[in-house]
């Protein structure tokens, strides 16, 4: 008999349970096999009526992130093999609202995403005939690494704050900021401050740190948001040593 | 009012922190543990005296406390309300904590300044 | 058709998870966070203790010889132990997380982590020298 092994799948189906409970399956082990795959078996062979969200499989869309063991993971990324023997739980990621088995409302994060402006602005837009905006390597170098951001929102399941504070705009938004105010060509890192500079942005986060131990992208975004209190807490003192200075 | 102070009281917690990462270890194993214990011969009181004579070692001393303090006053703040989901106290634990430091801060300079 | 109430076809119904009080508990990275946050207990005893040291000290020599005297006692050299490993929990947590709060750019390039890091473990060996020196010559 060739080898199994279990998943606790939680399965929340709005109009028939009052709220969220495990099922277990039992899908074939396989190697080269990742959660992922184990869900789309048990969606084809096993239970047509299981959510969920995937697309790539390769770790680029962002789409497939869930609880796997209580820690959130790219399911395309999490293979079976690192769990074994299991059973391996999975869940929708935390501090989402469920919306139907592993799938997650994700309203919420796209407002506090187009709140922090993550496009560049600037006061003078050139015409096109007059080229593009140029920047040297080492001037994409600052920002590069918070550019790598696929908005799988596994930071946002991770951070504690996010669970505790509602408005918290949370890891990846922050990172974004952070993205367009070191960008050469853009000119709003003011603007930005402004709307961050307060309990639901940069100042409620607690550096907790596992916002940057969970992304699969390597973004930081606890970095990125220590940096940006520092430019922050830099910005308060000037305008306080200067008042009559730009602000 | 608060989210207008957050950045300097976050720039004390953050020298405060640096302050205590740096010199608490060395002073609190020597004072704590090696002199009590007799590891090595603790200063005399004379020479204790003699020290905080200088200027620089009363500054030295004031900064070594206060800013400790303000780091753990933001420190458990958040820790308070984060931690045991205190949001309806935000005020009153914000006055306590930073309040707190503000007295030591203040028991800090009246010492040091009638030391000399 | 719907068994519960107050489920309306075509309208969604979240389920939100509330979050426990204990949730630094339920998760190793949530509670040696925690850890590292009450670190400053222990920073605000230590400020304090010092504080007292002077205290005694500017109340004259018995009232010194009183202080030195008590921290002999095993109540306050089991307190100055467990105050000790906090803090040097927090030395070691602060020195690590500096890179990550502080971006050093030497000529356009970032400084590796572990040279920034590693730099604040040096200067803290210098300073414990200097500080170890200053209360033991003599």
């Amino acid at each position: 008999m060739p080898p199994t092994i279990a998943l606790d799948v939680i399965r929340y189906r709005p109009e028939r349970n009052e709220e969220p409970s495990f099922q277990t399956y039992e899908v074939p082990f396989r190697d080269d096999w990742v959660v992922l795959d184990a869900l789309n078996y048990i969606k084809d062979w096993l239970d047509g009526s299981l959510s969920f969200r995937w697309s790539c499989r390769m770790g680029v869309c962002g789409s497939c992130g869930m609880m796997v063991n209580g820690q959130p993971k790219l399911t395309c990324a999490a293979y079976l093999s690192d769990h074994q023997p299991g059973p391996i739980r999975v869940e929708p990621l935390n501090y989402f609202p469920i919306v139907r088995d592993l799938v997650v409302d994700i309203t919420e994060f796209l407002r506090k995403l187009t709140k922090v402006k993550p496009w560049i602005i600037r006061d003078q837009v050139w015409p096109v005939e007059e080229g593009e905006y140029r920047q040297t390597p080492a001037q994409l170098d600052t920002y590069r690494q918070f550019s790598q951001c696929i908005n799988c929102m596994l930071c946002y399941a991770a951070c504690p704050i996010v669970g505790l504070e509602p408005e918290f705009v949370g890891p990846a938004a922050i990172a974004l900021a952070q993205r367009y105010n070191l960008d050469s060509r853009d000119e709003a890192a003011k603007q930005r401050l402004k709307i961050l500079s307060d309990h639901a942005g940069i100042w409620g986060c607690t550096f907790v740190g596992e916002c940057t131990q969970v992304c699969p992208k390597h973004v930081d975004p606890a970095g990125a948001i220590q940096q940006f209190k520092l430019t922050g807490a830099l910005d308060a003192l000037k305008s306080l040593l200067l008042p009559w200075g730009t602000r | 009012m608060t989210e207008r102070l957050t950045p300097f009281l976050w720039i004390l917690f953050s020298l405060g922190g640096t302050i205590a990462a740096f010199l608490f270890p060395v002073h609190l194993f020597l004072g704590g543990l090696a002199f009590p214990l007799g590891w090595l011969d603790a200063p005399s009181y004379e020479a204790l005296r003699g020290l905080v004579q200088h200027p620089v070692v009363r500054l030295y001393l004031f900064v070594v406390i206060s800013l400790p303090l303000f780091h753990w006053a933001h420190r458990f703040r958040y820790t308070l309300y984060d931690g045991l989901q205190l949001y309806h106290l935000t005020v009153l634990i914000a006055v306590l904590c930073y309040g707190a430091a503000l007295v030591g801060t203040a028991v800090a300079a009246y010492t040091l300044w009638n030391l000399a | 058709m719907s068994d519960l109430s107050h489920h309306t076809r075509y309208h969604p119904r979240w389920y939100r998870r509330r979050m426990s009080v204990w949730w630094w508990l339920k998760n190793r990275a949530y509670s040696k966070f925690v850890l590292r946050e009450l670190t400053s207990v222990f920073v605000a005893l230590f400020a304090i203790l010092f504080l007292w040291q002077l205290r005694a000290l500017a109340h004259g020599p018995d009232a010194y010889a009183q202080f030195t005297a008590r921290l002999k006692a095993p109540l306050f050299l089991t307190i100055d132990t467990v105050a000790f490993l906090f803090v040097l929990f927090h030395t070691i947590t602060w020195f690590n997380l500096t890179p990550t709060a502080m971006v050093v750019r030497v000529r356009g390039k970032r400084v590796p982590d572990k040279i920034v890091a590693g730099s604040n473990y040096i200067v803290w060996v210098l300073l414990s020298g200097i500080v170890a020196w200053i209360l033991t010559r003599g």
